[in-house]
């Protein structure tokens, strides 16, 4: 009796742990839900934007503590032909464009880049899924460029478009989403301009054709499908800090193919995922709408937040 | 019907009745020993945590190996959590340090809608239960919200009331009868009467730990994890000695936390569950079947 009401009892809390398990499931599969559950996010940026100035700067380590290796994460590889061409000229020919809401854009090469002020920094890296690594950066900061090729006062957001490709859109076109004219004009002038060099920053209102969102155009994909190439964002507080830098140096050495190679965006003061390897294009925007999914990058667009300063 | 039940009892009360107490429906005398606030930040605590506790094994799951530090040393895990092949079979294996334990089941390796899947905590114990950490990190964050908010009216109200001194500092012929109390957990036997008006004494330095060490550490270990805070507040991270110490101390206090609950919850259940519940939930907790001075017959 005392047995049969125990198992009963067990089996009764177990039901309900069950099904409020699967009902929490539901709840954050829903729009609703999505949005309650986003507020946390809104909260800590708040609050961190509250504790710390543009100038603050994360915590720099003496080289003894550098990682004898840095896991490399997310692509290690690009399969790109595109990229593949360049890494096989030891990127001799990789041009880094800047454009977008800017007066002057600038198509910078590896050379002009190291010409530039530079700065080295010896921080860690903490990646979303909870590791930590230590190495050290060379690389120019960000302002450095972004002065040279003076911002509109529109820019908001430095968007950092990537050579990696993650994977394929589906067939349909359903990733797309329609965007500001405006937005469709310039991201289309930036292809002209890009055309000598590949299609980088594979935004969806950037048909090469001037057929804006035109989901069939593509040069790069695989059975008619558009590539979804890594992107990622930055606001201009962070794009200012100091240690925010495009880096092309690893631990006195080139960077690595494998952790980014020619160059990868530090921003120190947020998650792995923010600072995008493979950076190929910096486009200065207003908005993040009319970009991938809207969200500001490609790990944003599939649930992460887009400020990842915890 | 015959004389009431309470008559029969010792008469071990002899004080009047106070303000905040009355005799229940069957003679036993009740005291109201929660405050509403408490009540509430209590419940609300319990929910929280539930959620934290399963999102952040979810989290822990995209990664699930500790260190000490400031950095992961991959090949020297101070504890993981994986799965791997032995002799053409998978199975889950536990590793703390040198040591390994086979965990398959539930550790490592276990069922997720009828499929093996690898997997350090299995499906019925992550928020969401599929391998989801993104969907993870925005329920653990929203409620730390609610845990750090909650936790504060709660210490807020303690400290105000007097309630937190009142109710969770020892008093000093507690201190001195400290075995007497560890005998009274071991035969699971437990005061009623005067002193069941009070908690006893390593109920009140568990609760105190638990209120005022294990959350707010749990808390700081969190945040220390955050690399915009370790920007705005290096020292956060220096307390718990690196970034990955900081995370395996969060891992740590949950783990801390979990026993807490598990010890509470046995020790509710057997020390009157309807009671405590009851206590908890409208306030009112009985001391026994005891009679104020004055009431002697009925």
């Amino acid at each position: 009796m005392i047995l049969h009401r125990r198992r009963l009892l067990t089996a009764t809390a177990g039901l309900a742990g069950a099904s409020l398990l699967t009902g929490c499931d539901r709840f954050a599969d829903s729009t609703a839900g999505r949005r309650t559950l986003r507020v946390g996010e809104d909260a800590n940026l708040y609050v961190q934007r509250l504790l710390m100035s543009g100038q603050t700067q994360a915590r720099e380590f003496p080289d003894s503590m550098i990682s004898p290796w840095f896991k490399p994460n997310g692509s290690i590889d690009p399969p790109d032909s595109a990229y593949k061409v360049l890494a096989a000229n030891n990127f001799a020919d990789f041009k880094l464009k800047v454009d977008g809401l800017v007066e002057t854009p600038l198509s910078l090469s590896l050379a002009d880049l190291r010409a530039l002020p530079s700065r080295t920094q010896t921080t860690r890296h903490d990646c979303v899924e909870g590791w930590s690594c230590i190495g050290k950066w060379s690389g120019v900061p960000l302002s450095e460029v972004l002065n040279r090729a003076k911002l509109k006062p529109e820019a908001r957001y430095a968007v950092l478009h990537c050579a990696d490709t993650l994977e394929y859109a589906s067939g349909d076109g359903a990733w797309l989403r329609p965007s500001e004219p405006g937005t469709v004009r310039e991201a289309h002038a930036a292809y002209v301009q890009l055309a000598a060099a590949g299609d980088w920053g594979g935004s969806p209102t950037g048909a090469k054709d001037g057929k804006a969102n035109d989901d069939t155009a593509s040069d790069d994909a695989a059975d008619g499908r558009r590539p979804i190439r890594y992107y990622e964002s930055i606001d201009l507080f962070d794009a200012f800090n100091p240690q925010t830098i495009l880096a092309y140096d690893l631990n006195g050495k080139a960077l690595p193919v494998s952790n980014g190679a020619p160059l990868r965006l530090r921003v120190e003061r947020q998650l792995g995922y923010k600072n995008a390897k493979y950076v190929m294009r910096v486009e200065m925007v207003s908005s993040l709408a009319g970009i991938g999914e809207g969200k500001g990058g490609y790990w944003e667009d599939r649930g992460y937040e887009w400020y990842a300063g915890i | 019907m015959t004389a009431s039940p309470a008559l029969d009892g010792p008469d071990r009360a002899t004080t009047p009745l106070a303000a905040s107490e009355r005799i229940g429906r069957n003679g036993r005398r009740l005291i109201y020993r929660h405050p509403l606030v408490i009540r509430l930040t209590h419940w609300i605590n319990a929910a929280v945590l539930l959620v934290l506790l399963m999102s952040g094994l979810q989290i822990f799951n995209a990664h699930p190996a500790l260190y000490w530090g400031s950095v992961s040393t991959f090949d020297t895990p101070a504890l993981a959590i994986t799965s791997e092949d032995t002799s053409g079979t998978n199975r889950g294996v536990v590793y703390l340090g040198q040591h390994k334990f086979d965990t398959t089941g539930v550790l490592g390796l276990s069922k997720e809608n009828g499929a093996e899947a690898d997997r350090a905590f299995p499906s019925w114990a992550t928020l969401p239960s599929n391998q989801d950490l993104a969907t993870g990190r925005r329920w653990h964050f929203l409620f730390a919200w609610f845990l750090v908010i909650n936790g504060a009216i709660y210490l807020l109200y303690g400290l105000v009331s007097g309630q937190l001194r009142r109710r969770l500092i020892p008093e000093g012929d507690q201190i001195r009868d400290f075995g007497g109390s560890i005998k009274e957990h071991l035969l699971l036997k437990f005061p009623e009467g005067e002193e069941a008006k009070r908690y006893n004494v390593i109920q009140k330095l568990t609760y105190l730990g638990v209120v005022l060490v294990l959350l707010p550490a749990m808390v700081l270990a969190g945040l220390a994890m955050s690399p915009g805070m370790d920007a705005a507040w290096p020292w956060l991270t220096d307390l718990f000695g690196g970034r990955q110490s900081a995370r395996s101390v969060h891992f740590i206090a949950a783990g801390l936390l979990v026993l807490f609950v598990v010890v509470h919850l046995v020790l509710v259940l057997v020390s009157g569950v309807v009671n405590n519940l009851r206590g908890m939930i409208t306030g009112w907790f009985s001391i026994g079947k005891v009679r104020p001075a004055g009431e002697k017959t009925r």
